[in-house]
């Protein structure tokens, strides 16, 4: 039975081993590796049929330059910055489309709950890649966005929007908000009705009962949906190549550049390792709060 | 019963997929670079299957190359990243008797691409250019006047003439190993210097006209400058004389010329090579030995407009490439251009940021 129990707890930590551990310990020592010429482009790399003195001779090479390096130039911690303002924006955007949406949804008649849901998904079957590449048929000075407000006779003039980083607001809003709507509709649908009806029944006008029970009790799903959202943006790559202009600061495209143009993946490590410590780190200290307000309760 | 079907058809698509494997030949070369026809022709030819994908940027393409199991048979560096690729290990040496077309190189070429692959061990030529600027005649000679200086680099790096421009729309490569070089041939430097304290008296010219780029990208400026959405692009001949042909077909009255500046301008090299992991190398020969056929040279140089290093396909070319000073420069010409060779990669990450600050201002 114990052994059962053991399996079945192993489950999540051996998932999260093979596909989050190795692949960030992979990344982690490249870290700490020097640049190369050679495939692959780094030194030293592990030679394990070499001994044990080869092991240490292995580790010895390995230190934290590339971090110090990062430290110097301030195109860096600009562009975290950068990128940690465009994901926290995006996401609040998401949130004021998203919640009003999975709200309507959750309150729609039940026949219409799966067609409104199929349609929140519907756009998943189309390629990522083309939806972005549509944007910039929508976004450019003579795309649709810009014919349909001259016709509306709201600008005189095309606007430019297309390689700006309003262009990337609108391509990070529009591929992630499915992933604020459909957690925050999750978490709606199961909130129990009669509690509102108890709070209009106390005297509670439906402002006050929406803002004191409805968000409260969707807390799980806004936070979940805040996550889903703003981890992939703050690391976004193509969203910000395609539609963002060359003065669009981001790591995802800071990261591109280590790679690419400087072959440089010690240092694009490095990088990677920062930006997941920026995840990581507040998803943490959030992760321990909560646990100390459930044990105050308790 | 379904089951057992189901399982039958799978094994028939384990084994095709096994059989097929030797049968095909992967290439990646760059993108708007062969007539398509001829995919088809070797495909005919030789019985193999070609996977072709195309990039466009060499960077890309090295990435991949130094990841280790590109599973390419045949890729397509410029001669700089080529020569770094070949100290890195990356190509093996070709099998001269497998390409009986060899002998069709042509030597003014193969002098030049020597310092980057000595004796051509690792690789053949396919295409060879210059790096330069691309006009719409019309635009901007109604912009600058008649005697605009399209054929100088003064076009593009004087902020002057950039800021008048801008309003047509300019775009630039997104290349610093083109950009670079171009600026310091400008200001009378050594375009393949490698010292710190002269790259960065390029950063000054090409900061002082970003305000007027309104793109930098590598392959975007073939159609805008055919539409007549830019009026100037900085980019490589070929290219831009597909633009000129492009606009010719549609008849828009756009009128596309290129040229080479007259301060000289870079002159570079697309060679084909063979990875070392190549899950076919046979086919890759096959595949080369191909391109070599002076027949296939012409054909591609014919629709692609830009030189190829194959001799013997000159008699095949069309007038509007071989008698095109654009596509092979007179004598002359060919005295005023120069050639780089690769950054090491203290450079390289000087010349990278210099871009970033360039580009982004940061």
């Amino acid at each position: 039975m114990n052994i059962r129990r053991i399996a079945l707890i192993s489950v999540p930590y051996l998932w999260l081993l093979a596909l989050f551990m190795v692949p960030f310990l992979i990344v982690f020592k490249i870290s700490l590796s020097d640049i190369a010429l050679a495939i692959p482009p780094y030194t030293p790399t592990l030679d394990i049929s070499g001994g044990w003195t080869e092991v240490r001779s292995f580790f010895s090479q390995l230190d934290f330059e590339n971090f110090e390096f990062l430290a110097t130039d301030d195109l860096y911690w600009k562009s975290y910055l950068s990128s940690l303002k465009i994901a926290f924006i995006s996401t609040f955007i998401c949130l004021l489309v998203g919640f009003p949406i999975a709200y309507g949804m959750a309150n729609a008649p039940k026949e219409w709950q799966p067609t409104l849901m199929l349609l929140v998904i519907l756009p998943f079957w189309t390629s990522f890649l083309i939806r972005v590449y549509s944007l910039i048929g929508i976004l450019s000075q003579e795309g649709m966005l810009n014919q349909f407000l001259m016709w509306i006779g709201l600008i005189g003039e095309p606007l430019t929007i297309l390689n700006t980083n309003i262009a990337v607001y609108i391509g990070i809003v529009y591929t992630y908000c499915p992933f604020m709507i459909l957690p925050i509709y999750a978490t709606l649908i199961k909130l129990d009705g009669s509690l509102l009806e108890a709070a209009e029944d106390l005297g509670c006008s439906r402002t006050e009962a929406f803002w004191r029970i409805t968000v409260p009790l969707s807390k799980a799903g806004i936070i979940a949906g805040c996550f889903l959202v703003f981890i992939p943006a703050l690391g976004e790559f193509v969203i910000p190549s395609l539609l963002g202009g060359s003065d669009t600061l981001m790591i995802g495209k800071v990261l591109y550049e280590e790679f690419f143009a400087n072959r440089d993946w010690p240092v694009a490590g490095a990088v990677a390792v920062i930006l997941l410590l920026i995840l990581i780190v507040p998803i943490v200290l959030y992760q321990r709060n909560e646990q100390k307000i459930m044990e105050a309760e308790k | 019963m379904l089951r057992t079907k189901s399982c039958t058809f799978l094994a028939a698509v384990v084994l095709t997929a096994q059989a097929g494997w030797a049968q095909e030949v992967r290439v990646y070369n760059w993108s708007d670079y062969i007539d398509e026809d001829l995919l088809a022709q070797f495909e005919e030819e030789t019985g193999l299957e070609l996977i072709y994908d195309v990039f466009d940027s060499n960077e890309v393409l090295e990435t991949k190359l130094l990841a280790g199991g590109s599973g390419y048979d045949v890729v397509v560096p410029s001669a700089t990243f080529l020569q770094r690729q070949i100290s890195a290990g990356a190509f093996q040496k070709l099998d001269k008797s497998k390409l009986s077309n060899i002998g069709n190189l042509w030597d003014v070429v193969e002098a030049r691409t020597e310092t980057y692959d000595p004796g051509g061990e690792y690789s053949i030529n396919y295409m060879w250019g210059t790096t330069g600027i691309g006009v719409n005649v019309g635009r901007v000679t109604e912009i600058l006047g008649e005697d605009a200086p399209i054929g100088s680099l003064d076009l593009i790096f004087n902020p002057e003439n950039m800021a008048k421009l801008a309003e047509c729309g300019v775009h630039f490569l997104d290349a610093p190993t083109e950009l670079i070089p171009a600026a310091l041939q400008y200001i009378g430097e050594d375009p393949d210097s490698k010292d710190e304290d002269v790259l960065a008296l390029a950063e000054p010219i090409l900061t002082a006209v970003r305000p007027y780029v309104q793109k930098y990208h590598s392959s975007e400026y073939i159609s805008a400058l055919a539409n007549g959405d830019i009026c100037v692009a900085f980019g490589w001949s070929g290219d831009i004389l597909q633009s000129r042909d492009r606009a010719a077909e549609a008849d828009n009255g756009v009128e596309i010329a290129y040229n080479a500046p007259v301060e000289g301008a870079l002159m570079w090299f697309d060679q084909m090579a063979i990875p070392v992991d190549a899950p076919n190398p046979e086919g890759a020969h096959a595949f080369l030995d191909f391109i070599l056929d002076a027949e296939v040279a012409a054909t591609a140089s014919n629709y692609v407009y830009y030189a190829n290093g194959n001799l013997a396909s000159q008699p095949l070319l069309v007038e509007d490439v071989i008698g095109d000073l654009a596509i092979y420069p007179d004598e002359a010409t060919l005295e005023t251009l120069y050639t780089t060779t690769p950054y090491d990669a203290r450079a390289q990450r000087f010349v990278t940021r210099m871009w970033t600050r360039i580009k982004s201002g940061t």
